[in-house]
């Protein structure tokens, strides 16, 4: 389980993890809806994490805990 | 147009990576690509942030250099101490001419080197009491100092010092903010972590100090983040968004005091200059106060002109008019710089090297002289500058990661550039090859760049370095003599 951040740009949702200074586009997330949202979400990089599925936020950026699932790093 | 085409590059870097070992050869061509502007990211073609391989000569600095050197040194009117032995700070110290405007010594402190001066027994018995000392010891000497910061060397971290503990306890004596940074050189693989430390503390231990109390705020507060005034470049940045109707609260941390830096979290927009020192920083206020930030680019008028219109598009009209008024004031300006300068300029080749931001941000600045950058490249970039950098950059020219001695001086024998821009450690070897070299890190003991002012400054330095008649007379008389008749052949 790593902390991680995610914010959204012009082009989607962005993830950021601060411990090992990774930054990527995020490809696709299982849930992205305002009653759930999370799930697995896919990088840019090839990674796969998992947001354990919860309320969307109400304001972007947030920090969350995810666990990696595969992918590089 | 590139100097050399795609194969042409791509066999370059083939012919240079040859004298490597194969271990070393197959790390190091990971760390080189020929660019292509239609890809989107830069992964994979590019590895970077990566640890160094042993015996090849890297540029990079430490942790340490990170923290002390970039980010908290510049704060004027905050003493750091440069905890551990005497040479990391006094080797370092005014390197990065960091201008600010005070009585160094009275209430400005960055030119000065404070240090715990590490002796043996220090390492044996700990330094924490000394450390103590210290600070009782600066607050008795320089009252006027407004806080304290404990930057630990590599020997702090490796004894298990708690400097945690004796800033806390310090800081209630004196009664001012004591931060501990734990940014011993070892951490990390460069000055990149130093930097992210570095963020980190300045979130932990100043930023929220003054959440709640009153501030008379306007509608047009910024901050500038990541500019650290290099021969006054924040100056000449701030002066253009103050003529636009933009209020400077603070500048990070360039002739940057306390004070702004506790008042940050108040602006309407943070404006990120060097995104590879202080995004940190900026995600944190934007996650805890709501702040955006957005990363501009201060070189070159076609650049200035870009960034002062997305700036002006965060605020109202009454902005959007300065920003076009400032540039409706300065464009005639600067069409008379580039008349200057651009037939003496036209068609250079250049090569970078340098550091956070630039390797980038100036390829805009050279174009709009007329010259051409065709190699570029960062000390310790992280993949997502090279995802922008593929866009600044032409097509098939040479992009590198962490480059060696050995890779620099092969490519720049190979692609002839006309200038070099890159540090003090490559200067001296490029005057020798009899290259026209630039510091872009310390502008050469000139500058500002930054903003329309530093423009104009930019391209004289950039004149009188190529077409100075002193390279012609580098070359001994008999190779001189073999050239003439070559071209005579020709
Ligand atoms: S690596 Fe360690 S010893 Fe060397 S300059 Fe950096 S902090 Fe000092």
């Amino acid at each position: 389980m790593a902390n991680i951040m995610i914010r959204r740009n012009d082009k989607g949702y962005v993830f950021y993890m601060p411990k090992r200074d990774i930054e990527d586009s995020i490809l696709s997330m299982e849930f992205d809806t305002p009653e759930k949202w999370g799930g697995e979400i896919r990088l840019g990089n090839g990674g796969v994490y998992f947001i354990e599925p919860q309320a969307a936020p109400a304001r972007l950026p947030i920090s969350v805990r995810a666990k990696r699932l595969d992918g590089v790093e | 147009m590139a100097a050399l085409t795609r194969e042409e590059t791509e066999a370059l870097i083939q012919e240079v990576l040859e004298v490597y070992p194969e271990k070393a050869r197959k790390d190091r061509a990971k760390h080189i690509m020929v660019n292509d502007v239609s890809l989107e990211s830069s992964k994979k073609c590019i590895t970077s942030n990566r640890k160094s391989l042993p015996g090849v000569m890297t540029m990079r600095g430490c942790a340490y250099a990170g923290s002390k050197g970039v980010v908290w040194g510049p704060i004027k009117d905050m003493i750091s101490i440069s905890h551990g032995p005497i040479g990391c700070g006094q080797y370092a110290r005014g390197g990065r001419r960091n201008y600010y405007v005070g009585t160094t010594g009275i209430d400005s402190f960055c030119e000065i080197n404070f240090t715990s001066d590490f002796q043996e027994k220090d390492i044996v018995f700990g330094g924490d009491k000394k450390l103590a000392k210290l600070i009782s010891e600066i607050e008795m000497l320089f009252p006027l100092n407004k806080g304290i910061s404990i930057q630990s060397e590599c020997p702090v971290g490796l004894i298990g010092d708690d400097i945690e503990a004796v800033a806390k306890k310090a800081a209630v004596e004196i009664g001012k903010p004591v931060v501990p940074v734990r940014c011993e050189g070892f951490r990390g693989v460069s000055q990149s972590l130093g930097h992210h430390i570095a963020n980190d503390s300045v979130r932990d231990w100043i930023l929220s100090n003054r959440d709640g109390q009153a501030f008379e705020k306007t509608p047009y507060d910024v901050a500038i983040l990541g500019d650290y005034n290099i021969g006054g470049d924040a100056w000449a940045s701030r002066i253009l968004l103050e003529e636009m109707g933009l209020r400077v609260v603070a500048q990070w941390s360039g002739d940057g005091t306390l004070a702004e830096m506790e008042n940050t979290p108040n602006v309407k927009l943070n404006l990120l200059h060097c995104y590879r020192s202080m995004n940190y920083i900026s995600r944190h206020m934007e996650e805890k106060y709501g702040i955006p930030w957005m990363e501009y680019n201060f070189f070159g008028p076609t650049k200035i002109a870009e960034s002062l219109r997305a700036i002006a598009a965060h605020f109202d009209d009454h902005i959007k008019e300065g920003a076009e008024r400032v540039i409706a004031k300065y464009t005639p300006l600067m069409n008379e710089v580039i008349a200057k300068y651009k037939p003496r300029l036209q068609g250079k080749k250049v090569m970078l090297y340098v550091g956070g931001l630039r390797p980038r941000h100036v390829v805009g600045a050279y174009e709009d002289l007329g010259m051409e950058v065709v190699g570029t490249g960062y000390e310790f970039a992280h993949n997502d500058d090279y995802d922008r950098t593929i866009k600044e950059m032409g097509d098939a020219t040479l992009i590198y990661d962490d480059a060696t001695g050995h890779e620099l001086d092969e490519f720049v024998k190979a692609m002839k550039p006309d200038l070099i821009g890159s540090g003090i450690k490559e200067k001296y070897v490029f005057h020798k090859m009899g290259v026209p070299f630039r510091q872009l890190h310390s502008w050469d003991y000139s500058g500002p760049y930054h903003g329309y002012d530093g423009f104009a400054i930019f391209a004289r330095d950039m004149d009188l370095t190529l077409n100075n008649p002193c390279w012609g007379l580098l070359k001994a008389p008999w190779s001189k003599a073999a050239q003439e008749e070559q071209k005579l052949v020709a």
